[in-house]
């Protein structure tokens, strides 16, 4: 005789759930990949204009996470590993560009670098200028992914055992020699993953970047551009060419990152 | 030697204070208390890792209070092993043989002959992820000794082990202590342990210290409440002293000697309280009749509560005594101590 079990209603709630965000999310990305014609995709992808915006959005968010690497790395060891006061009101501060609004960020970073502002007349003697200039798109795609880097390393920082920092110190190792031998290795991962994270959150800015540089075009808003002046069929191709070289790219670091499971376990 | 001057931290809800001591070169010693009294902190602070607020500390005269760890040449041995995941056994050993001048050919026979006494010569090339516990703790320890530190601090070394490879360790770490010249300071909770390999004690309760001597000194002449408890006496009553007579409430009670720098208190250990039917005792012994409250089965002997006027005294029994005489709860007993057994302080 074949028991029966009784399922718990929630059992099915949660099962609903589950599938309904899962197609929400995929549905409309998988919809408008089949959507466009392999002759639309094909002519997008010898457009220079597509070909350069694409560049331009992977480059400026590559080099906003570089930036984010090189001065966030060692603020985040501090945040993970030292108490000072004030630490708290840091911390917030490092999350308000999650919750700024994006036009909000350009408008204030335009704001410090036009000529009415002492900063921005410095900055123009020595020729950085921020209006409609790659230095401008990388400094507010650097303001808007710089947390999630900063978050993610600090989290894989702490998840290393502050003993094993110690024992490295009492054994005459400085507190640099200390960070490459034992504090990099083991938490480059982490690492690699916060730069992924601060290049997804710079690739798919639009509102702060349309503000500082409309020219040159990101991809995000030549999307936008086509898409107000010639409609959605327009659109489509290139946003395609950019979701599938961003999950080319993600996909090829979280590879890298990811620990290697097998060798770990052969020991 | 190790000198620590009113050493003080201050951590949010706690303080360690008035932490002075002597240690000797080549001692083991051991601090003893119970889990959250600050043990690990005078380590750590030892070691240089935590900021401390006030005091001093030398090492060989050598004033290194304000030195950061790294200059200090003292070894750390955690409970947690805290081996390098990312190296191997011997990569971990041989961590900190680059910032130690030192002819290479001398290190590496060192490194070579300390891993041929632990008996972990056959796992050099071995992860770390495999090891056993107890394998884990002697590359701690080899990895401590490599660089041939002047201190070697051990903090509850044997805690994380299970009981088999604990006695392992515990023999490793005796022998180990006596063929090399490191001073060795070991934190724990556990009175056996330190009653094994350590020389002197410190207790600490509370974040002060609460008696400092030997280790069979503190076992038999402890000289606060806490360090009695702490020491299993497990009769611990305030008293008033009259002549050479105790009152303890308003049972008298003979004693052997009268220390003068006494505090006002008697401790008495269950195992030094007889329990019987009949008085069988000789004059000298301080009898008390009584009742029993309570027989508690501690599974190799018998924990017995009796009860005479306000006083409840603890005592042990073994399971072939308890059947002799036939205890059983509200049973009316003769309850006699030795006065060599009442320790005053």
């Amino acid at each position: 005789m074949i028991i029966k079990k009784k399922i718990d209603p929630f059992f099915w709630i949660a099962v609903f759930s589950t599938s309904t965000v899962v197609a929400f999310i995929l549905f409309p990305l998988v919809e408008m990949v089949v959507q466009p014609s392999f002759q639309d995709l094909k002519d997008a992808a010898k457009d220079p204009d597509v070909l350069r915006s694409i560049w331009l959005s992977i480059y400026t968010a590559g080099m906003a996470a570089i930036i984010s690497f090189i001065i966030g790395t060692p603020f985040a060891y501090l945040l993970a590993r030292k108490e000072f006061p004030g630490k708290k009101l840091v911390e917030s501060i490092v999350d308000l560009p999650i919750m700024i609004p994006h036009p909000v960020v350009g408008i204030a970073i335009l704001g410090i670098a036009g000529q009415n502002h002492w900063l921005g007349q410095i900055m123009q003697q020595v020729g950085i200028h921020i209006m409609g200039t790659v230095t401008g798109i990388v400094t507010v795609l650097t303001f808007v992914g710089l947390p999630f880097y900063v978050n993610t390393v600090k989290a894989g920082f702490e998840a290393i055992p502050v003993r094993l920092e110690n024992v490295s110190r009492s054994l005459g190792a400085s507190l640099t020699g200390t960070f490459f031998r034992v504090t990099f290795p083991l938490a480059w991962r982490s690492m690699l993953v916060g730069i992924i994270m601060c290049c997804a959150r710079a690739i798919s800015e639009f509102g702060a970047v349309v503000i500082v540089a409309y020219h040159p075009m990101i991809a995000p808003v030549m999307i936008y551009e086509r898409f107000t002046a010639y409609g959605l069929k327009y659109s489509q191709p290139v946003a395609v060419w950019l979701i599938v070289v961003c999950l080319a790219l993600f996909f090829l670091l979280r590879i890298v990152s990811l620990p290697k499971e097998s060798k770990a376990k052969r020991g | 030697m190790i000198n620590i001057e009113s050493l003080r931290i201050e951590l949010p809800g706690f303080t360690l204070q008035d932490i002075n001591l002597s240690i000797e070169d080549g001692e083991f010693f051991t601090f003893l208390g119970p889990t959250g009294a600050g043990k690990t902190l005078v380590l750590e602070a030892i070691a240089g890792i935590i900021p401390i607020t006030g005091g001093r500390i030398f090492v060989k005269g050598r004033d290194i209070t304000h030195l950061p760890p790294d200059k200090r040449d003292i070894g750390i041995v955690y409970q947690d092993y805290a081996l390098f995941p990312h190296l191997s056994v011997l990569e971990n050993i041989t961590y900190g043989l680059r910032y130690h001048k030192a002819d290479p050919q001398e290190s590496g026979k060192r490194v070579e002959k300390l891993m041929v006494q632990l008996g972990i010569k056959a796992l050099a090339q071995r992860s770390i992820q495999h090891l056993s516990g107890g394998e884990k703790q002697r590359v701690s320890l080899a990895r401590a000794l490599a660089v041939n530190p002047s201190v070697l601090l051990l903090d509850e070394p044997l805690s994380a082990l299970d009981p088999n490879f604990r006695e392992e360790i515990r023999e490793v770490l005796k022998k180990l202590h006596k063929r090399l010249e490191t001073t060795f300071l070991m934190v724990t909770h556990d009175f056996a342990e330190a009653m094994f390999l350590g020389e002197r004690t410190a207790i600490i309760n509370r974040g002060k210290i609460e008696q400092i001597g030997s280790v069979s000194e503190v076992f038999k002449k402890p000289s606060t409440p806490f360090v009695a408890e702490f020491v299993g006496m497990k009769n611990v009553f305030p008293a008033v002293f009259n002549d050479t007579k105790v009152l303890v409430d308003d049972l008298e009670m003979q004693v052997e000697s009268l220390p003068s720098d006494r505090k006002g208190y008697v401790a008495i250990r269950p195992e030094d309280i007889m329990i019987k039917n009949k008085m069988t005792f000789g004059n000298d012994f301080n009898v008390f009749k009584g009742k029993v409250l309570d027989v508690t089965n501690r599974g190799p002997y018998h924990e017995i509560s009796a009860r005479t006027g306000r006083v409840i005294f603890k005592a042990m029994l073994s399971k072939s005594d308890l059947f002799e005489i036939g205890l059983s709860e509200t049973k009316r007993v003769n309850i006699a101590i030795r006065p060599s057994d009442i320790h005053v302080f």
